[in-house]
């Protein structure tokens, strides 16, 4: 069964254009949160990764701070 | 036997993209080592002086040149930083990434610039939690609160202008007596009502719990703490040359080069804001890549 992703971003941060990217390509849907947008999603963003960078990904639970590719595949297992 | 590569381009900004696209289509065989594609381009706001373009963000414009990079089948590795460059007893050169070995007859350096630190205690803790070097990517999380911008220059003014749309109140801490930059962005700073300059003014700690909740500041020979979430650094750049402990470098850092874009290396050339061209700017960076990769191809031909 397809994992639940959500991708915490800004409209404006490279690194977010970029992780979204790579998810459109492998053709995992994601939940896109803009946290500019939205401010309890980004408390809720703060909450979970503990620091304010974007992106932030949550791959079922499991937290990934930054644009880290390797880990987005093990996570997904793709 | 592993590949020989004509040219090694090392970065992937303006000046390394323009350089690939410039290499290949001069047929040379090329592989990119990067840690970043865009490089400071993508993290730059509102550019309004690139040939073309009256108007594009830094992001879109760092989109267009991958887009352009993309085209072309580019031996291409991300998140892969050079740590040394070697020259071998054949007269070829290696290249040492964090992840491998590769070998090459030329090699094109256009690693460019990194955000200067504070080095004051805090800076490290709070890293990502409040405090941050890129005011286009982070921005936008500080809506309608208190920040403070470190520094006084076109960088420091360009995050200014970023910032005072979407924080409640930007204090700009300057250590200089007064604000540098070009004209018409300090005048645009100056005059927004949500904004306090404090020239002669030092960081000396970054205070918090878990994230930011103050800065403390020197001026005067006294110290205040100022109550602000979010903090950015914009102290200028230093040069990613630290690799090349081959080629010949300036006070500041920065790859010394002739108008041929050559170092004093033969063989090893390099462009862009890594080097000592005067004036940093996107489109003489990529007009520099161009130049280098033009005298890599030229450098090639007279050899064989």
């Amino acid at each position: 069964m397809a994992k639940t992703v959500k991708v915490y971003s800004t409209s404006t941060c490279p690194y977010c254009i970029r992780a979204k990217q790579f998810l459109t390509e492998n053709n995992i849907q994601f939940e896109n949160i803009d946290v500019s947008a939205d401010h309890a999603k980004a408390q809720e963003m703060i909450k979970k990764s503990g620091q304010m960078g974007v992106p932030v990904l949550d791959i079922e639970g499991e937290i990934i701070i930054g644009f880290d590719k390797e880990r987005i595949k093990q996570a997904l297992g793709i | 036997m592993t590949n020989l590569y004509d040219v090694i381009i090392i970065g992937a900004g303006p000046a390394g993209i323009t350089a690939s696209i410039y290499a290949v289509r001069k047929g040379l065989s090329v592989l990119v080592v990067t840690k970043d594609i865009g490089g400071q381009a993508a993290w730059s706001g509102d550019i309004e002086n690139y040939t073309g373009y009256q108007f594009i963000s830094g992001p879109e414009l760092a989109a267009k040149f991958e887009e352009h990079l993309r085209k072309f089948n580019i031996n291409l590795k991300e998140n892969e930083g050079a740590v040394g460059i070697n020259k071998t007893n054949e007269g070829l050169f290696e290249v040492v990434t964090t992840r491998g070995r590769y070998s090459s007859k030329t090699i094109i350096i256009a690693s460019g610039k990194r955000s200067r630190e504070l080095k004051v205690p805090g800076e490290k803790e709070f890293k990502n939690k409040g405090l941050t070097y890129c005011a286009t990517c982070d921005g936008p999380l500080f809506r309608g609160k208190t920040v403070s911008i470190i520094g006084g220059g076109n960088s420091a003014l360009d995050a200014a202008l970023q910032l005072i749309n979407l924080a409640l109140h930007v204090y700009i801490i300057n250590n200089t007596p007064n604000l540098g930059g070009d004209v018409v962005m300090r005048q645009k700073v100056i005059s927004a009502k949500n904004v306090t300059i404090l020239n002669n003014a030092q960081v000396s700690a970054i205070l918090g719990d878990n994230l930011v909740n103050a800065i403390r500041i020197k001026k005067d020979n006294k110290e205040k703490d100022v109550a602000v979430e979010g903090v950015f650094v914009e102290i200028g750049l230093i040069p990613n040359s630290e690799f090349a402990g081959l080629v010949e470098k300036n006070e500041l850092g920065e790859i010394k080069v002739d108008s041929y874009n050559r170092t004093n290396i033969g063989g090893v050339f390099a462009a862009g804001d890594v080097t000592d061209v005067p004036e940093k700017q996107i489109i003489i960076a990529a007009g520099e890549g161009s130049k280098a990769a033009l005298s890599a191809f030229r450098y090639l031909a007279e050899k064989e």
